[in-house]
């Protein structure tokens, strides 16, 4: 019968799009459409009132290259990136190494380490407020130990931004601990004791065994650190709202107020396309060019 | 060869926690010899191994290699090489840049390590494959790759753990003869660790049988063989092992029987001349394996003992058919039913007539 043999070569196919559709929906729905979306609003115009939106080509685009605040946020995002990733990703590897030897309380050791990925960014923000407040915070009173003056280490423009960036350094390091831990762990302990039988000492072996064999991880760990610098934005809204004089403003967070507090839309859609544009860059040139470097098996 | 070093161990034991891996283990390997550490898995075998590489620190005891203290010695000044198990290549190395590891790290000068790679290469057949990444050779291979790096740095020892056990029977063959005729070719004085019985005969110079811990017999392997120093080495050397079993006249002894030493006639009524009255059996199982048949027979009072029968060919034995079991007394071991240790040679005279003597 024909129709049965049509049907029994129709039912695979169908099985597997039904086994796709929830990701497919959800994918469409919130990822890709808001992402569309944001292209087409961007060459448009804000509307406003009784005036609907109108296709403006890329003025938009032509606006951003005249917005100073743009440029600074663009900027300190960069900053921020250049100041929190090695840092976090260095100071990972050296946690790793370090819970991963025979210590005794390592499992403590580890849980430590780990602890701050597990409270929610507002948490930790509020946190370092009370540590960064001038006068009676952590910070200050330490220092006023030594008899130093009270600094407003979230207050003053030169401060603001390295603060943000040890808060974020400290929230992320734990985190990416744990992808090194878990690649040393999954490590034959025999290459090592090759190595060492071969004559190599401990930073030859770190040099030329551990730190190759852990490339994939490092990689893996460089786009997570690199992404997350350029989407940070709760921090900047709970610890400085981008102040003082835009010192702390991040890309994220000029948008925010672009789109959600002066509600220009139209420009916000075209800051955001820029964003994910710089995001996507910055993600596949890390995987060209470190692919090359790293070994897979 | 005068880079050939011997190996001593004097009373070395490794403690995990209170309960001992390694008991006051003594042993020499000559210089240039094959020492093969032979056991079960979980005898202490390899951990004796690791503590000669000085990969693990001994609870007591020494090791001297070639007449120098090393007990305290860090792995790299103990001038050993070592072939692992997994083989422990480095996977992002080429296969040259796994074996020069160790000339690299000990600087040893551009030419000279060409000029050794090349050497290793050749003797090992690896000549085509210097490029590629170890993800992309066989087990053969890498076991191959493994054996370049012992040997290119001209290590007077070289210590082996379980070398060939991830390799399949017929390249496991073919190894055991490359790796042995290697170490003879090049004097290398070598500690080798396996859990099977064949390759330890067929290699060792001298066979050092492991059980708990401890030494049960240490010795060529003729000897291990031919005179088995416990119920426990009866049983774990020769395919199929030594039968054990126990006769009513002498119950506080337990005999050995090589398989090859039974001889099996089957029980036709009438007078059989030449042998005794010997012991009968019922076959149980019979085992073809080409060049001879394993026969199995089971005897005694409920048929609760079994005997291993070695017959040349086919044998054509039906299961059930009666048999009688006979041997020569010279063939016979006994052994202590407690302690298992073996007993003078003369232990069953005047207590127990033997089957062939009875004619």
């Amino acid at each position: 019968m024909p129709d049965r043999r049509l049907g029994s070569q129709l039912a695979p196919h169908v099985h597997g799009w039904l086994l796709l559709l929830p990701a497919v929906a959800l994918l469409a729905a919130f990822t890709y459409f808001p992402a569309v979306a944001a292209l087409w609003s961007s060459l448009h115009s804000t509307p406003k009132g009784a005036r609907p939106a109108r296709f403006v080509g890329l003025d938009q685009y032509a606006a951003m290259v005249d917005d100073p605040v743009f440029w600074q946020s663009l900027w300190n995002n960069v900053l921020f990136a250049l100041g929190t990733v090695p840092l976090s990703v260095a100071i990972a590897l050296l946690m790793a190494l370090w819970v991963n030897g025979r210590i005794r309380g390592r499992t403590a050791l580890r849980m430590a380490y780990f602890t701050p990925t597990m409270l929610p960014m507002i948490a930790v923000a509020n946190i370092w407020l009370f540590f960064y407040t001038p006068g009676y915070g952590l910070i200050d009173q330490v220092l006023g130990l030594f008899g130093l003056p009270d600094t407003n280490w979230l207050g003053s423009p030169a401060t603001a931004l390295p603060a943000l960036m040890v808060v974020t350094v400290w929230k992320e390091a734990g985190f990416f601990m744990i992808f090194y831990l878990a690649a040393l762990q999954a490590m034959p302990p025999s290459l090592r004791e090759a190595a060492m039988l071969e004559g190599a000492g401990r930073w030859c072996i770190f040099r030329r065994v551990t730190l190759p064999l852990l490339m994939p991880t490092t990689l893996f760990v460089l786009v997570n650190a690199v992404i997350n610098a350029f989407r940070t934005v709760d921090l900047v809204v709970v610890m400085t709202r981008g102040g003082p004089d835009n010192a702390t403003a991040l890309l994220l967070y000029h948008i925010y107020e672009v789109g959600f507090r002066y509600w220009d839309t139209g420009y916000a859609a075209a800051l955001t396309t820029v964003l994910v544009v710089i995001l996507v860059v910055l993600a596949i040139g890390q995987f060209v060019y470190l692919d090359r470097k790293v070994h897979y098996r | 060869m005068s880079r050939t070093h011997s190996i001593e161990l004097d009373r070395v034991t490794k403690r995990w926690g209170a309960s001992p891996a390694v008991d006051s283990v003594s042993l020499t390997a000559d210089a240039g010899q094959m020492l093969v550490l032979l056991g079960p898995s979980g005898c202490g075998k390899s951990t004796t191994l690791r503590l000669i590489a000085g990969l693990d620190t001994l609870s007591d005891g020494r090791i001297h290699i070639g007449g120098e203290d090393v007990t305290d010695l860090p792995p790299a000044r103990r001038h050993i090489a070592m072939v692992f198990q997994s083989y422990a290549l480095f996977p992002h190395l080429s296969v040259a840049e796994n074996i020069l590891f160790g000339l690299k790290v000990r600087k040893v000068p551009s030419a000279e390590r060409q000029e050794r790679l090349a050497w290793a290469a050749d003797l090992l057949g690896l000549g085509r494959l210097l490029d590629r990444r170890p993800s992309q050779l066989s087990g053969g291979q890498q076991q191959r790759v493994a054996l370049g790096r012992a040997i290119v740095a001209k290590a007077p020892v070289c210590l082996m753990d379980e070398p060939l056990s991830n390799l399949d029977a017929q390249l496991r063959h073919e190894m055991r003869r490359e790796i042995r005729s290697l170490q003879q070719r090049l004097g290398i004085t070598t500690v080798y660790v396996t859990h099977d019985q064949t390759e330890a005969m067929s290699m060792a110079d001298q066979v050092v049988l492991m059980n708990a811990g401890r030494i049960e017999q240490a010795g060529p392997p003729e000897t291990l063989y031919a005179r088995p120093a416990s119920s426990f080495v009866a049983r774990f050397v020769g395919t199929p092992p030594m039968n054990l079993f126990r006769l009513p006249e002498v119950p506080d002894i337990v005999l050995g029987l090589r398989p090859e030493a039974v001889q099996l006639t089957t029980s036709e009524p009438g007078p059989r001349p030449d042998v005794g009255p010997g012991l009968e059996a019922r076959v149980a199982d019979t085992d073809y394996h080409g060049a001879d048949t394993v026969v199995l027979c089971r005897f005694g009072e409920r048929e609760e003992q079994a005997m291993a029968v070695r017959l040349p060919g086919r044998a054509g034995l039906p299961v059930g058919t009666p048999v009688r079991l006979g041997w020569a007394p010279e063939d016979l071991h006994a052994f202590d039913a407690t302690a298992g240790h073996r007993l003078p040679d003369d232990v069953l005279d005047g207590r127990y007539r033997h089957p062939a003597a009875a004619s």
